[in-house]
């Protein structure tokens, strides 16, 4: 996205721009959500990353070492060394399922899913086709995750799935979440629990998964509560990548950048930059984000190149849709200071409800497939719809007293 | 317990609406107590100092409080005591004790 943004800003004789990936599998990470439920196929959302390059740009499959940032430099796997004048960390996260006492142990990939990865979405596919009825628990172990409200969206969905099965009254389903409500925001966070409870799952709230228990088929809290469970999906801790742990002086204590949270440069040195998931800014981890960033981020490159200051725009802006089932979903819109609000939504596509199920919205998430692919990984601005958050549309909430 | 002018009391510390503190550097160890009996923990125990000190120490240096896993690993106290020691969020709890910023983690 940035690569291919900074691209169309220098002529070739003027910047070479390499991009340094493990491997050359884009994955389009919203629809694995659909996987499971055999609403999508993994071979409509994986695509050579090097396709979605513009001309111009160089593209390595290889890992990083660690980058050496005295020396202003990146090691590869191999040794080779590259020198930048401008380095952009956007790593996204690493599961790290090891990391939770017995999730990796027995019962992994057979009652133990998690459909943030791949493999896991194939796997959970069939898990889900051979299920006829138990307790099914969703959980999320820790923040930061990706796109925080995709294992909500599991819930509905497996509800949706079984009711249309014809198994839903055969199935006990049960949400558990590390935080205090459904969602991280108050408002938000009312709605869509009471949105649970209309579909009749379980909302189980604060609970620190220290361990899973796959074989005994138990998930059990750091203070000692327990929720059996016959089929469990959950999403695993996130961290960094593993190479900005071995950079000295690049990350924090979860490998994530730090970073300003309006220039999107990193603390550690001005020349260094982090987007999306690989920035420990303080907002969803998200697609929309990082589509939001990129226009700020290029900005900025641009400008730090240039010698000027930098342009501190960027408010944390996100936006997501929220699948629900039956064909409808929800969205929310909001940045660091506005946690997502009820209302409408202006957009190209008309007004779309906020914090409030619809078609459209479902309608909407299917159509963001299509624009992921044409506008934001080429690195377009959408007509319309801008990096700021606005106000317009939402309804403002009386200031607590 | 008796106030001085360098050692204010809680009730006149500015804390934000959750009870974390404004300003890192109008802490002591008297207001330290005092949260933690807000909070439920009546009695503070050297495992708890030992982990209110960890906590705010990381933070004086790196600017940042410790996330649990690392507070897990790092502090000398095991997540399971920490959850008996700071029911609930041990991160979050530890950090309002310490009279440190809230952990970034929860967004």
């Amino acid at each position: 996205m940035i690569a291919n943004r900074l691209r169309r800003i220098y002529d070739e004789d003027e910047a070479a721009i390499t991009v340094v990936d493990r491997d050359d599998r884009h994955v389009y990470q919203p629809g694995l959500l659909f996987v499971p439920f055999g609403l999508a196929q993994v071979e409509d959302i994986v695509r050579p990353r090097h396709r979605q390059l513009r001309k111009g740009v160089e593209f390595r499959e290889t890992e990083v070492e660690r980058v050496v940032l005295d020396e202003t430099t990146v090691e590869l796997e191999d040794g080779t060394k590259l020198p930048y004048d401008v380095l952009i960390v956007a790593t996204g996260v690493v599961l790290q399922p090891e990391e939770t006492e017995g999730m990796t142990g027995p019962g992994w990939r057979e009652k133990v899913f998690t459909f943030y990865d791949v493999p896991g979405a194939e796997q959970l596919a069939r898990a889900l086709e051979d299920f006829d009825g138990g307790r099914v628990v969703v959980n999320l172990v820790d923040m930061p995750i990706k796109c925080p409200v995709a294992p909500l969206e599991f819930a509905f969905l497996t509800d949706a799935y079984f009711s249309e099965r014809g198994l839903r009254g055969d199935v006990e389903l049960t949400y558990v979440t590390p935080l205090d409500g459904a969602f991280t925001k108050p408002i938000a966070s009312e709605r869509l629990a009471r949105l649970l409870a209309e579909k009749d799952v379980e909302l189980v709230t604060e609970f620190a998964v220290g361990e899973v228990d796959g074989g005994g088929g138990r998930l059990v809290s750091w203070d000692e509560r327990e929720v059996p469970f016959d089929l469990l999906v959950t999403v695993p801790l996130h961290g960094g990548a593993a190479y900005v742990g071995r950079s000295e002086g690049l990350g924090d204590d979860l490998g994530f950048v730090p970073t300003d949270l309006h220039t999107l440069q990193s603390v550690a040195n001005p020349n260094v930059f982090a987007i999306g998931d690989a920035a420990n800014l303080p907002i969803s981890k998200a697609g929309s984000v990082t589509h939001f960033e990129a226009e700020v981020l290029t900005e900025n490159v641009r400008r730090f190149l240039a010698g000027k200051e930098l342009d501190a725009s960027y408010d944390g802006h996100a936006n997501c849709f929220i699948e629900t089932g039956f064909g409808k979903a929800l969205l929310i819109d909001f940045n660091y200071e506005t946690e997502p609000l009820p209302g409408r939504f202006p957009g190209p596509v008309g007004p779309l409800p906020l914090l409030r199920e619809s078609r459209l919205n479902h309608l909407g998430k299917l159509m963001f497939q299509w624009l992921y692919w044409h506008a934001l990984l080429p690195g377009r601005d959408i007509p319309g719809i801008s990096a700021e958050m606005r106000m317009g549309g939402k309804e403002r909430q009386p200031e607590p007293a | 317990m008796t106030a001085t002018a360098y050692e204010p009391a809680l009730s006149a510390i500015e804390r934000d609406p959750e009870g974390f503190l404004v300003d890192p550097a109008q802490w002591n160890r008297e207001v330290a107590v005092e949260i933690a009996r807000e909070n439920g923990i009546d009695e503070f125990t050297p495992a708890h100092w030992q982990v209110v000190e960890f906590m705010r120490n990381r933070y004086l240096e790196t600017g940042a409080a410790p996330s649990i896993r690392s507070l897990g690993k790092e502090s000398g106290v095991p997540i399971k005591e920490l959850y008996k020691l700071f029911p609930k969020g041990p991160a979050k709890l530890a950090a309002k004790i310490g009279g440190i910023p809230k952990p970034r983690g929860c967004i």
